[in-house]
């Protein structure tokens, strides 16, 4: 069976049969343990063998399924870009379902709904391959709508919180006025094509004017679930909430997914590229991944950070969209093609690192039962193997060779290098800043990975609960380790991933990659040798060697090494509160970049004597946008109130004023 | 324009436009009065060596004369005033800190893009090089008037205006060869005169106000009458 | 005659390894001959490192193996960043290694392991220093990519022997864009290599450490690899400065006669530029650490004047 779209056909299979056994398990929690996830897993090895194979193969399979209205049959469409998310979908798909029985495990005891979470889960990664597969506006929708709610109901899955249901209807809400916004696009496509179908609308011919529109409204439904800076509000609530194991899932997979819809209906269904557009995703991009990161370092409960930095690095994936824009636009192809690939690279890379640190927070939450990094400490004694894959993670976020996201970060600086080829000299100054911003980002970032693994993992346990953490699970174990392990094969071996990769380029764009491997498969020359060239495979080796000879030459005592106390420069021995805490390491950060937050921060004394410190920082998007749009809608709303008077009779005058005058406007 | 071609004299025009527009950003920043007005007499200087330079390579030799003119106005005479005022004014020590200063010095270089922007339509090859320093000149110019909107103290904002009659004389030495001489000489007397009656205005303004922060200078309005 | 190239290659990086000491030693002396002393002799590093490998190394009770295992990741990410950058030839194979982004991400994966190092201890310190660190080479790290920004828009390659092979093919030209690039870079060496203004590297004063606060538990041999590492960082920054910006006597070959006067001229502009640091170090005092931004955000707008005099004043079209 080697055609691309019946193993994807499988894989949609398997994740429904996956949804449909945990809804029928109610009385027996162990099958959703035993069957269901190890499904849910198969389900995403499936969907991997089906994207490579179509990567592999590099043509475009489509079919008709006969579901759907009787004038608008499912379009089924499996081409490369298809193939590539389907690859991301499976990788982490599989990991999680590897995962998911030995946190799963902890739940049984629970009493919220066992069978809701394995159905949900699986109707969730149904909805999402079937987006993937979408070739007509009406099985998209469809498609969407399913993914989104069935997320909503597995994100106050505790629901027994108010503040778990009040983050998930705001997280209902914004994904559905995001869906609303991209309905509307596929309108203004669907108008000028004639047609719902993608087919039509790849034909349609836009004027400028138009087309923009359709831009602008994919733009902001799309950027609205993939979280992009200013309508990210809903990120930052809904992932920390939900099970670790499904924020894996939102964050590094359905985020994703929006990605894969700006890219479907700009690269494929608009098809022509300006600059302004090529602008505005660059800016867009680069204020949310500054944004990101800097709320990001201001916070202390671990998913909450994280959620984040989803924000952040989807603004990376934004700015090598918008480079690529930029030099398509201006017809640079060679260099557009190298910006597409970088954001591509970038997609799989944080699927994989943004999960395995998903899951990693959730083994220490299943484990030491916490989420505030306040009260950790020292948990890479008690949970060495989790510590480990938790740091590879930590490592590959922060981009940092030998790993995967060092790999991505660099060919979007390769990219935005290029600007000297630009012919507006405005365009040339505009570019580097934007890379600018991306490099203080990545600084950012490392500082705050450094900030969460010291403070979680080192040092000295901060509260007695996480003192006494046991390890984590085989299962919860295997599944960061897999993930682990692709981050460092996705970091040393990028000329095979991009040899994979070549087809999407190749069909969406007419361009492909074919000399970043041309130079044997050492050295990664995205645009020529002599312009530049990364060898990961010798970095990892060379790093290795001088590692392996550092500790032969100089490590000869190496069991001599005794312990001792810490400097305590003549005072108290030092205990765990004297330590760095979260709020103290990212002070001087918060102090310079002061104003774009909304601080309150008070130091007092109290009655007797001992001091008190508060701190709390609010995302200034919340009063600038969120709060006054909330009211002007209240108002509005108010004003529509005044139509219900209560009377039969002023109802009955409403219907007969209607009547009157779609028969005078048909007549 | 290709800057292999360029002969060594015009490369160092380039150069030292460069430093100007640097300079025109230290004095934007710069706290200490006293510092500000060193910092001013650089950048005096700087324009009076690109006239000498410019009139090194061309015919015109009476911008030698501009150039002797500039050093002894610019750098030498208008700094030497001001200093003896804010030591009298007893503003040596006043340090005056922009609240934003970052915002400040990015807006500052968005106005150098936007010069750049604006002068960009002038594509004649032979125009090229003097289209460049015109955009940095054009830039040293907004960058002036910037500063005398951000900054609250009157010797500050005096700066800021010399600071933009700088960049029009760079300007317009690198594009038309200097002014009429009349010209020239009009200007400058005129500039001195300013000096003189700046630094009268400034003690009647202390006197009778104890203070020359700009701000407090807006009781002209409706609201006032009625106080 | 590749076999020649490679062992060349190795040669260089063994190189690094053997002067970076004595240019410490010798900033060490200029200083201390500014400050009226005679000071310690110039090979007094390598004393003090072989004392060190020589002791016991102790470890708190509170650390990690983490702690053990980051002097040795530290000590190879940095050199590995030192080795490939162009000393006496661009012609050598390992130039292909010298990637100005790569160098800077190797420098950040030491760093990283450097802060992770400080925290594992559990004390104040580390913390205190692991922090500093990460916010100012947080503010560093724009400042320095806008400044590699107008060397590539220049020479067209993110390649160091390439962009040092374009700067010694050019003929003498006078770039505005170099000026300020070079006023940057220099900024951010001070910053990322621990220097005063920013840190002071011989202090003995917990409170105003950066850099020696997250070494401050270490000893024995991991501290002499921790000191080496930074000795290394020294070299790389002098090394990147005088071999990019002043390129003249870099041999674009291997010769023996060429090599020969590479390594004179190479030492001489090291020797000027140590004697530079020292000046500089001796005639400012270390800022304290809410400064630090003001000093970063010039070398920043350096940079940005130095990229944007490239695009207005040099390309011209």
């Amino acid at each position: 069976m080697t055609d691309a779209l019946s193993w994807a056909g499988l894989a949609v299979g398997l994740a429904l049969a996956s949804a449909a056994i945990s809804l029928l398990s109610a009385r027996l929690p162990r099958v959703l343990r035993l069957v269901a996830t190890p499904m849910f897993g198969m389900a995403g090895l499936a969907a991997l063998t089906a994207g490579l194979l179509a990567l592999l193969n590099g043509n475009v399979t489509t079919a008709e399924l006969p579901l759907g209205l009787p004038w608008l049959p499912w379009r089924v469409r499996f081409d490369a870009l298809s193939g590539f998310f389907f690859c991301v979908v499976g990788i982490v798909s599989f990991a999680v379902g590897v995962y998911a029985p030995g946190y799963v495990r902890g739940l049984e005891r629970g009493d919220n709904s066992l069978p809701a979470l394995g159905g949900f889960s699986g109707l969730f990664l149904t909805g999402m391959l079937l987006v993937l597969l979408a070739d007509d506006a009406f099985m998209f929708m469809v498609a969407w709508e399913l993914m989104s709610l069935s997320s909503y109901f597995l994100v106050p899955w505790r629901h027994d919180h108010a503040a778990n249901r009040r983050a998930a209807f705001l997280y209902l809400l914004m994904a559905h006025i995001g869906a609303l916004a991209i309905l509307l696009g596929f309108g203004v496509l669907a108008s000028f094509g004639h047609g719902f179908a993608f087919d039509a609308m790849r034909g349609a011919d836009l004027p400028f004017a138009w087309a923009s529109i359709a831009f602008v409204l994919a733009f902001f439904g799309f950027g609205m679930k993939a979280g992009l800076v200013p309508l990210h509000a809903w990120l930052p609530e809904a992932h920390p909430v939900a099970p670790s194991h499904i924020s894996a899932l939102m964050s590094g997979v359905m985020l994703k997914v929006a990605v894969y819809g700006f890219i479907r209906v700009l690269f494929d269904l608009i098809g022509d590229f300006h600059w302004q557009w090529g602008v505005a995703v660059l800016a867009v991009g680069s204020v949310s991944a500054l944004m990101g990161v800097l709320y990001a370092l201001m916070q202390h409960d671990l998913k909450r950070l994280l959620a984040y930095h989803s924000v952040e690095n989807i603004g990376i994936i934004f700015i090598g969209l918008g480079l690529a824009i930029l030099f398509l636009a201006s017809g640079h192809k060679v260099i557009g093609a190298v910006a597409f690939v970088a954001a591509l690279y970038h997609t799989i890379n944080h699927a994989v690192f943004k999960s395995l640190l998903f899951l990693g927070a959730g083994a220490v939450l299943h484990s030491a039962n916490e989420r505030d990094l306040e009260k950790m400490g020292g948990l890479l004694r008690r949970m060495p193997w989790t510590g480990l894959f938790f740091l590879v993670g930590c490592i590959s976020i922060s981009a940092l060779p030998p790993f995967n996201g060092f790999v991505s970060e660099w060919l979007t600086f390769q990219a935005a290098l290029q600007a000297w080829q630009l012919d507006s000299g405005v365009l040339r100054s505009i570019v580097p800043i934007a890379a600018a911003m991306l490099a203080l980002t990545g600084a950012l970032a490392a500082a705050c990975f450094v900030k969460v693994y010291g403070v979680a993992f080192l040092g000295q346990a901060r509260s007695r609960q996480v003192r006494h953490t046991r390890r984590a699970p085989i299962s919860m174990r295997v599944g960061q380790g897999i993930l682990a392990l692709l981050c460092l094969l996705l970091g040393i071996l990028p000329t095979a991933v991009i040899g994979l990769l070549n087809s999407v380029p190749e069909q969406l764009l007419e361009q492909g990659l074919q000399q970043a491997t041309a130079n044997s498969w050492l050295w990664l020359t995205p645009v020529s040798a002599r312009t530049a060239s990364y060898g990961a495979p010798l970095v990892a080796v060379t790093l290795l060697i001088v590692l392996v000879l550092g500790l032969w030459v100089f490590g000869r005592g190496i069991r001599r090494v005794r312990r001792c106390n810490t400097w305590d420069c003549g005072f108290a021995p030092p205990s765990a509160a004297m330590q760095y805490t979260a709020s103290a390491f990212s002070q001087p950060i918060r102090r310079v970049f002061g104003l774009l937050f909304h601080i309150r921060e008070s130091v007092e004394v109290q009655d007797d004597g001992r001091p008190s410190h508060s701190l709390q920082v609010d995302d200034r998007a919340w009063r600038i946008f969120y709060v006054p749009l909330e009211r002007l809608v209240e108002s509005a709303a108010r004003q529509v109130v005044r139509l219900q008077s209560g009377s039969i009779r002023t109802y009955l005058g409403w219907t007969l004023g209607t009547l009157l005058i779609l028969l005078w406007v048909t007549a | 324009m290709i800057l292999e071609q360029l002969p060594l004299l015009q490369q160092l025009t380039l150069v030292l436009a460069a430093i100007v527009l640097f300079v025109s950003f230290v004095l934007l920043e710069q706290a200490r009065l006293v510092a500000a007005i060193h910092v001013f007499a650089w950048q005096g200087a700087l324009t009076a060596t690109v006239t000498a330079i410019v009139a090194a390579n061309s015919d015109l030799k009476h911008l030698f004369f501009s150039a002797a003119l500039t050093l002894i106005m610019k750098a030498l005479l208008i700094p030497w005033m001001l200093h003896r005022l804010v030591y009298r004014l007893e503003l040596d020590r006043h340090r005056e800190s922009l609240r934003h200063p970052a915002l400040a010095v990015m807006a500052a270089l968005a106005l150098v893009i936007f010069s750049y922007w604006a002068v960009a339509p002038l594509v004649k090859q032979e125009l090229l090089f003097t289209r460049n320093i015109v955009a940095v000149s054009l830039a040293v110019v907004l960058i002036g008037l910037w500063m005398m909107v951000i900054r609250a103290q009157a010797v500050a904002q005096v700066l800021g205006f010399m600071s933009m009659e700088n960049g029009l004389f760079l300007a317009a030495v690198t594009a038309t060869g200097g002014m009429p001489l009349v010209v020239e000489l009009g200007v400058a007397f005129d500039v001195l005169v300013a000096m003189i009656l700046f630094g009268v205005f400034f003690f009647q303004i202390r006197e009778s106000i104890d203070t020359l922060d700009v701000d407090r200078m807006n009781r002209l309005t409706e609201k006032a009458d009625e106080s | 005659m590749k076999m020649d190239a490679w062992l060349l290659a190795l040669l260089q990086a063994l190189l690094y390894l053997a002067l970076a000491p004595l240019l410490a030693g010798w900033v060490g002396k200029c200083k201390a001959r500014l400050q009226n002393r005679r000071g310690a002799p110039l090979w007094q590093p390598y004393r003090d490192l072989y004392k060190l490998f020589a002791k016991e190394a102790r470890m708190a009770h509170t650390a990690s193996q983490l702690f053990r295992a980051a002097p040795y990741i530290v000590f190879a990410a940095t050199w590995l960043a030192t080795a490939g950058i162009p000393l006496l030839s661009t012609d050598l194979p390992t130039a292909a290694m010298a990637d100005i982004i790569v160098i800077a991400g190797l420098l950040a994966l030491a760093r990283f392991f450097l802060a992770l190092a400080g925290m594992d201890t559990g004390t104040a310190f580390g913390g205190m220093g692991a922090s500093r660190e990460m916010f100012v080479s947080a503010l560093a790290e724009p400042a320095m990519l806008v400044a590699v920004f107008t060397l590539t828009m220049t020479a067209h390659s993110t390649n160091l022997a390439a962009v040092v092979d374009f700067h010694l093919a050019s003929t003498n030209l006078l770039r505005p864009s170099y000026l300020f690039a070079l006023g940057g870079l220099l900024l951010v060496a001070i910053a990322e290599t621990g220097r005063i203004p920013v840190d002071n590297p011989s202090t003995h004063l917990e409170l105003t450490m950066i850099h020696e606060a997250m070494i401050l538990e270490y000893s024995g041999r991991h501290l002499a690899l921790m000191e080496w590492a930074a000795q290394l960082k020294l070299m790389l920054y002098g090394v990147l400065l005088v071999n990019v910006f002043f390129p003249w006597g870099l041999a674009r070959d291997t010769g023996i006669g060429a090599l020969s006067l590479a390594l004179a001229t190479v030492a001489a502009k090291l020797l000027m530029l140590g004697a530079a640091l020292a000046v500089v170090e001796t005639v400012l005092a270390k800022m304290r650490l809410f400064r630090a931004p003001a000093f970063l955000n010039l070398g920043l707008l350096l940079a940005l004047l130095g990229l944007f005099s490239h695009v207005i004043l040099e390309v011209g079209a």
